[in-house]
């Protein structure tokens, strides 16, 4: 759907990220974790397109008016990487931004007995944290969290508070564990045989390297894609990645705004 | 004042206003069914169709550019028989007429599917893309050369009973030859522009951003380009003439009505708003009221030089 969304409230958590929280109607509480949001960043022609992100967060508060329903709420953690970006982490309680959303499929949950193992890259970890509230009902969860530096790991805490048990790596060691989340995530599912699922998002290296190691354990595994998107509904055909049956003869191309975000692993081409 | 008349006729289709989506901008129209209502657009063209699916270009295919976008989509599209099987069905729920925009690498390619969507009656009219290489002459492209153009329109003519509307390409030295040898060639309506070539470049990686290299610019950067082409076409031809390029806004189409067109597409701006069509309809509409005029038709061409 289309709706007009008031920012609540606009963060910067740790330099040059930021977490905003917004108005939403009421049927964005059905939103399923993966799925993402197009934000039209001004009501103007520059930036021209809207931009993705993630839905880092979905939920109910309290009316600001006595004795009022409770409001819903959708929250965004991004990163300033551009003119867009830019934009948006200038904005404050009561301004305004257009938004469609919920869009894209999401993770599929799947079976509520396996564990759940959460692999974030840097700001890839801004879908994590949805699909860590609604599986830590229902499962062992645990979140790998990685990032180049200690500025890039954000947002611990939270995921404590849901009760997940959170290993932090960072590259240069200045947070957590030096090295690699993937090096690190490997080591803690190599030690049990029980049955788990893998859902990663993070940069397209850092995917890869997951989708290696799910392949070589035998663990099934979900990966959210990002993609330059103009539309965000499956009608440009601009955000395409290659699908695993693709060939250059017979394309398999899948769009990442509507047969993603979400991918399961073994569904596409990893060269 | 009463409701002032929006409609227009275009090459025997009637449109209830001049406001029609532009092809690869609105998928086939069931993307955007839950956003904007269908039955408020003067018509839906559809993507680019071929043949047999088209694979497309390989990634990065868009990139914002100031005041618009390149894209180098590359037409992929899933083929006439999907289109038949899958698509046809939604669009004959919609009263809205369907143009169906399509494209070949021969002559006779074009010709066959003009002949496949002559016998599909959800099939309003037809919109050929001619900014193609044709394959069997070196890859000169049909829409850079006006006698094959002409060809193209020509065969694509005689396979068909709907209308016949010619989209041009922007990238030719002098667009009205073009015009005059589809105008030859008996085609019932111009749409134009599709695309203007160009290109963008990564400074740090010294590469160009896009891995076809070059793409096609649209958006409100490429409209006063368009207005020039529409306003040169339509003083030199008797067909009608259908204005695109960097439409917003109601006041963009309008101008582009003034400058010869008698209908407008909206492409890149459905990204932005997903309900711009319908948006750009309501404008004009309220434009006319504004201004004391009754019927959108007194604007055709009305520019005073
Ligand atoms: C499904 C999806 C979910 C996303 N979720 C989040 C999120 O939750 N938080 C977040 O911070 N970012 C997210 N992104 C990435 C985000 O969309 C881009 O960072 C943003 O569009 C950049 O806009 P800008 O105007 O600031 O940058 P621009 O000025 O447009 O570009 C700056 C740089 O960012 C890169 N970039 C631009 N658009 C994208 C894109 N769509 N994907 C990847 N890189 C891009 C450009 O190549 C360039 O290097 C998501 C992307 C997708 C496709
Ligand atoms: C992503 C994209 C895909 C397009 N695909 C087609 C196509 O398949 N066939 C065609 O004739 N034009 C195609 N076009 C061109 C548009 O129909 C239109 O002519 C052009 O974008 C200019 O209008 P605008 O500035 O309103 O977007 C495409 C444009 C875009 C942006
Ligand atoms: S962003 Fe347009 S098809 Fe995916």
């Amino acid at each position: 759907m289309q709706f007009r969304a008031m920012i609540i409230a606009n963060q910067e958590v740790s330099p040059g990220y930021f977490r905003m929280r917004m108005t939403a109607p009421q049927e964005l509480a059905g939103s399923k974790p993966g799925q993402f949001i197009m934000v039209r960043v001004r009501d103007a022609i520059d930036p021209l397109l809207r931009r993705p992100f993630g839905i880092f967060d979905v939920g109910t508060m309290p009316s600001e008016y006595p004795g009022c329903a409770p409001a819903t709420y959708l929250e965004m953690l991004y990163k300033v990487v551009g003119k867009g970006t830019e934009a948006l982490s200038t904005y404050h309680h009561g301004d305004h931004v257009d938004i469609l959303a919920p869009l894209g499929i999401g993770f599929d949950l799947g079976d509520p007995d396996e564990e759940k193992i959460l692999v974030g890259g840097g700001i890839g970890i801004a879908p994590l944290y949805y699909l860590a509230k609604t599986l830590v009902e229902r499962s062992r969860v645990r979140f790998f969290l990685g990032g180049r530096t200690r500025d890039d790991i954000l947002c611990v805490t939270e995921f404590e508070r849901l009760g997940v048990e959170t290993y932090v790596s960072t590259d240069d060691g200045t947070l957590g564990d030096r090295g690699l989340v993937t090096g690190v995530m490997e080591q803690h599912i190599k030690e049990d045989g029980r049955k788990k699922t893998i859902y990663a998002c993070g940069p397209m290296p850092m995917l890869k390297a997951v989708a290696e190691i799910a392949q070589r354990t035998g663990t099934s595994c979900q990966v959210s894609l990002e993609a330059y998107m103009a539309c965000g509904m499956g009608a440009c055909l601009g955000c395409v990645v290659k699908g695993k049956d693709h060939a250059d003869e017979s394309p398999d191309y899948r769009c990442v705004c509507k047969d993603g975000p979400v991918f399961a692993f073994d569904q596409l081409m990893w060269v | 004042m009463s409701i002032p008349d929006l409609s227009v006729e275009l090459a025997g289709i009637k449109l209830r206003n001049p406001v029609m989506t532009a092809s690869g901008t609105f998928g086939y129209g069931e993307e955007f069914a839950e956003y904007v209502n269908l039955e408020s657009i003067g018509a839906i063209i559809t993507k680019g169709l071929s043949i047999k699916p088209k694979a497309g270009n390989a990634t990065p295919r868009i990139q914002e550019t100031t005041g618009g976008m390149l894209n180098a989509i590359g037409l992929q599209n899933v083929g006439i028989d999907a289109f038949i099987e899958k698509k046809v069905p939604f669009l004959r729920s919609v009263s809205t007429p369907v143009i169906v925009n399509f494209f070949g690498n021969t002559v006779e390619e074009y010709a066959e599917l003009a002949e496949r969507l002559d016998k599909i009656p959800e099939v309003a009219g037809v919109e050929i893309n001619i900014s193609c290489p044709n394959v069997k002459h070196g890859g000169i492209v049909f829409g850079t050369e006006p006698k094959a153009a002409y060809s193209v329109v020509k065969v694509v003519r005689e396979a068909t009973i709907k209308p016949v509307i010619v989209k041009l390409s922007p990238n030719v030295t002098d667009i009205v030859e073009m015009a005059w040898a589809c105008a030859d060639a008996e085609a019932d309506a111009l749409s134009l522009i599709n695309t203007l070539t160009g290109m963008a470049i990564d400074l740090n990686k010294r590469r160009p951003i896009l891995a076809n290299v070059t793409g096609g610019l649209s958006g409100p950067a490429v409209k006063p380009v368009a207005l020039r082409m529409v306003w040169q076409v339509a003083k030199a031809v008797k067909i009608p003439v259908i204005g695109i390029g960097g439409i917003m806004t109601g006041t963009d189409a309008l101008e582009f009505m003034l400058a010869g067109a008698t209908a407008v597409q909206v492409g890149t701006a459905n990204f932005l708003d997903p309900a711009a069509s319908s948006r750009i309809a309501a404008e004009m509409e309220n434009y006319l009221v504004e201004n004391g005029i009754s019927d959108v038709k007194e604007l055709i061409g009305a520019l005073d030089i």
